[in-house]
């Protein structure tokens, strides 16, 4: 909406509007940089397209269907905090209102890859699927624990434990069962000694990595030209979120790349002395913004705003489905 | 002018090090083996299932004959072809294997409407169990079926597109992977109702 809007503005200036004004204020490297934003946004939002979309991770009770009460969800949490404490495996819940025509079992994959949950390279993570409309639970394995956690154990449980709760209506009861038995069947299975604790702690060495890379990129993109440092860092640092936490959200790369602007013109400036020689009246427009705190912001940000994630654990499909 | 001189060796090392794919080509084909591996061992895992899922049937359908002989049948062919990791660039050894496998996906299916018929078999907690464990097994079989064909892709991908292509028919000489049909899987996989 905006850009058809824009550019016949900037075309014809001087019409004694307010808006022309502003626009030959803004240098055309800007609107350039902003373009490249719209783009970037376009091309986000068209990935994200028909098909229902995993939820983001938020905590190990996600209840998106609304089908848990809080005391029960309190308690779990509590429960699988410590389970993951001790045996670093990774239980998560998930409740969504519904599949929206998609199968149970290709949803669930696909709920796992997203997330990852379980450690990696040991690959002990269960999700537990609710889906309320179609009336269908399933048990997803990780490949670490399908020896303990069977297809066959995983089909009792949905079948003795969860089911009979649910077609009496009661989800908490059925839920709380489900999980029991879970930690029950997988407990001894992995021990924590050798693991983290989980919470944002895996992205971390990765993204510095890229970070560093889009350092050097900066730089040079930046001493060649203004612009080009700007729109490499617009789209630069959302990219390096979005690989380093997948879930983030439109809005919050929004932000990120507004920061990748700012840390586009900034650090060429800083590091290689001096910046491009033409347009130097450019000056003033950052001298604002102050120079080291956003580099962090923009790690730290990326970094709590997701808030929890998965160990990269990985699933080959294992399991049991069931329907109440 | 100073600036332009150092990008250059920074392009030519970028350029060495992601430019012309020798490493990365062959770590697709060995994603593409490995991919394999997973397919063949979810559908092993199916033909082991075999013999006692009939034994249980057996015990509650005695006079079923016919689809038994079907499955079992199946399940023998299924056991005769047998796909290396060689001959996954050749079309019709996976049409093959394909067909065979999708054959067997149809006799279990059978096998199970049968089952549906008999109460007391349905109520079995040993057939429950394999009805779960042929279910797990199936859904493996798809998982690990779209895995190997998005490494299929990838890897396909990688050696027909520039640098990595003159890599290839340079130096590596690697084939063309074949991917699995879709529609013959969709068919394949027996619906089991409760």
């Amino acid at each position: 909406m905006t850009r058809p809007a824009l550019l016949p503005t900037r075309r014809t200036p001087g019409k004694g509007r307010p808006i022309p004004d502003l626009s030959s204020a803004i240098p055309r490297p800007w609107l350039v940089v902003f373009l490249l934003l719209l783009v970037l946004a376009a091309c986000l939002t068209s990935q994200s397209g028909a098909a229902l979309s995993v939820p983001p991770l938020y905590a190990y009770i996600n209840d998106y269907a609304g089908m848990i009460s809080k005391e029960t969800a309190g308690d779990l949490e509590q429960e699988l905090i410590q389970f993951e404490r001790t045996d670093s495996t990774q239980i998560v819940v998930l409740t969504i209102p519904s599949l929206e025509g998609e199968d149970l079992e290709g949803f669930s994959i696909k709920v796992a890859e997203a997330w990852k949950v379980g450690q990696k390279g040991v690959d002990n993570g269960v999700i537990l699927l609710v889906a309320r409309d179609e009336r269908k639970v399933r048990i997803e394995v990780g490949r670490g624990l399908e020896g303990k956690l069977t297809d066959l154990v995983s089909g009792r449980i949905v079948r003795d434990e969860i089911i009979p709760s649910f077609r009496a209506g009661d989800f908490d009861s059925g839920v709380r069962n489900g999980v029991s038995a879970i930690v029950g069947v997988t407990r001894g299975e992995y021990k924590a000694n050798d693991f983290r604790p989980l919470r944002g702690r895996n992205g971390v060495p990765p993204i510095l990595t890229l970070l560093i890379f889009l350092f050097i990129v900066l730089v040079f993109a930046g001493s060649f030209s203004r612009v080009l440092g700007a729109a490499t860092g617009a789209i630069g640092l959302p990219v390096v979120a979005k690989l380093a936490f997948s879930t983030l959200s439109l809005p919050i790369l929004g932000g990120i790349a507004a920061l990748g602007v700012v840390g586009g013109l900034l650090l060429p400036t800083l590091f290689s002395g001096g910046g491009p020689g033409k347009g130097g009246g450019g000056g003033p427009w950052f001298g604002g913004f102050g120079g080291g705190p956003w580099f962090g912001g923009g790690s730290s940000g990326g970094d709590s705003g997701g808030g929890f994630f998965g160990g990269g654990g990985d699933f080959g499909g294992g399991g049991a489905s069931g329907d109440w | 002018m100073r600036r332009w001189v150092v990008l250059i060796p920074v392009l030519v090392i970028l350029f060495g090090l992601y430019g012309c794919g020798y490493n990365a080509v062959q770590a697709k084909e060995e994603a593409v083996f490995a991919a394999w591996g997973d397919v063949e061992a979810a559908y092993q895992r199916r033909a082991d299932l075999v013999p006692n899922l009939v034994e249980v049937v057996k015990g509650y359908a005695k006079h079923e004959n016919e689809t038994f002989t079907q499955v079992t049948e199946a399940r023998a062919k299924v056991g005769s072809i047998q796909i290396s990791k060689d001959t996954l660039n050749q079309p019709q050894a996976l049409e093959r294997f394909q067909q065979a496998q999708s054959q067997l996906g149809g006799a279990l299916s059978r096998l199970l409407v049968v089952a549906e018929q008999y109460p007391d078999l349905k109520a079995n907690q040993n057939f429950l169990d394999l009805q779960n464990q042929l279910e797990g097994t199936e859904n493996r079989i798809n998982v690990a079926r779209v895995r190997y064909n998005r490494a299929v892709q990838e890897f396909n991908t990688s050696i027909r597109t520039f640098p990595n292509s003159l890599t290839n028919s340079w130096f590596l000489h690697l084939v063309r992977k074949e991917p699995f049909k879709a529609d013959e899987g969709a068919r394949a996989a027996p619906k089991v109702k409760f």
